[in-house]
């Protein structure tokens, strides 16, 4: 007999989705759908208009909306100084690939 | 249990004020902040600090804790003592989802933390995890055993943290930084709707061999002076096993060389670049010594005549 923790879980790569509505949002951040709104009027989240006029994001805005919704609430940073540390963050990033792979 | 010592975690005075708390607590949560820092134990400290600050700015724990007194010696043990917390209330939801350690559980219980969550109506909430993973799991793709902390319920309707061990199924060519949904894995279903989801966010431990820049694979191969100046086939490991590897002649120190496809197999494959390193032979007997001479003599080479002097 197999306990129950013994099952083998498989999941999904939430990056490969292409399509997240607001709803799929803010519940995975577990926050209400305005404040999804507040990120995307923002500029923080892109997001796609569908043909009924919904925004659709791709899965990749999981990870940005958690990053960003975890500064505002531990920094207590305004949205617009959110979305300049998301800014620098990246530019780091860039800086840091270039410095590995040299000229 | 351990003793935290809230004032020495803040670098402040036992009679700081409220706003010289506040002024430390901003300071080293952007120095600290996980999504921020570069700091190796960043996200312990900052974890510590969140529970430093949540106790001190809250006049009611603050006083409370004040009466603990500079906890015990270095070495000893803290129990709460018997008459701990009466004659104090705690007020309120602090809306902080960290999860604590012993320590401040044992003084402030887990009232406050057991908030509810806005506005969904319906099933078990989503959890989110972070999982340190070895870079093979994603290279093969494979099964994982991980522990993680799951803030659970319990028949009270206290929170609690339990321990769990699941088994994951890592999907080939997962990314540092991608999370893995795990349907049905977060809080159980209730009356109202099906169960939440487990979200496991992957960063990769540092391999032996290969450094990650997102789906690319950095590897260091050290060649010999010859190997490098004449051209030379070599032998390096890839994910997908050994292969021979062509250095081209006239290479040098920090050359790239792209194997296309290489890198971690993910939608499209990253590349493994080899980044050559000059390794020298040592010049320990005479006969090595006499072959290194010999290329002085042959070879008019002065390596520093780009310093002008």
């Amino acid at each position: 007999m197999t306990p129950i923790d013994e099952e083998i879980l498989s999941g999904e790569i939430v990056e490969h989705y292409t399509v997240l509505s607001i709803r799929d949002l803010s519940r995975m951040c577990t926050v209400e759908a305005s404040r999804i709104t507040e990120l995307v009027d923002e500029g923080i989240l892109a997001a796609q208009q569908s043909q009924n006029g919904e925004w659709r994001f791709t899965g990749e805005a999981l990870r940005r909306a958690r990053i960003a919704l975890r500064l505002q609430r531990d920094l207590e940073i305004n949205l617009a100084g959110v979305a300049l540390v998301l800014e620098l963050l990246s530019e780091i990033e860039q800086l840091r690939r270039a410095r590995s792979f040299g000229s | 249990m351990e003793f935290k010592d809230y004032y020495k975690i803040m670098g402040i005075a036992r009679d700081a004020t409220e706003a010289q708390i506040k002024t430390a607590y901003r300071k080293l949560a952007r120095k600290y902040h996980p999504d921020v820092s570069k700091e190796k134990d960043a996200e312990a400290r900052f974890k510590d600090l969140g529970e430093a600050y949540e106790v001190l700015k809250n006049p009611e724990k603050r006083a409370a804790y004040d009466q603990l007194g500079q906890g015990p010696r270095p070495g000893e043990q803290f129990r709460p003592p018997p008459d701990w917390g009466t004659g104090f209330e705690f007020s309120g939801a602090d809306g902080n989802d960290t999860d604590h350690s012993d320590f401040f559980e044992s003084l402030f219980g887990r009232q406050g933390r057991a908030r509810s969550r806005p506005g969904f109506a319906g099933g078990g909430q989503d959890h989110h995890a972070r999982i340190l993973l070895d870079l093979d799991a994603s290279l093969q793709g494979g099964q994982r055993t991980f522990t993680l902390r799951v803030p659970a319920l319990d028949a009270d309707g206290h929170l609690e943290t339990k321990e769990r061990t699941l088994n994951v199924q890592i999907p080939k060519g997962v990314l540092a930084g991608q999370t893995i949904r795990l349907p049905g894995q977060g809080s159980p279903a209730t009356e109202h709707g099906p169960a939440g989801d487990l979200y496991i966010e992957v960063e990769f431990q540092p391999h032996p061999h290969y450094r990650v820049d997102g789906r690319d694979l950095l590897l260091t191969v050290p060649v010999a002076p010859w190997e490098a100046s004449l051209g030379a086939s070599v032998a390096i490991p890839t994910p997908g096993g050994a292969v021979q590897l062509k250095i081209p002649p006239g290479s040098h120190a920090g050359s790239k060389l792209r194997l296309r496809g290489r890198g971690i197999p993910a939608t499209p494959a990253g590349d493994l670049y080899a980044v050559l390193e000059i390794a020298l032979p040592p010049a320990t007997d005479d006969k090595a010594k006499a072959a290194y001479l010999a290329m002085a003599a042959a070879m008019p080479f002065n390596p520093r005549a780009n310093l002008g002097v």
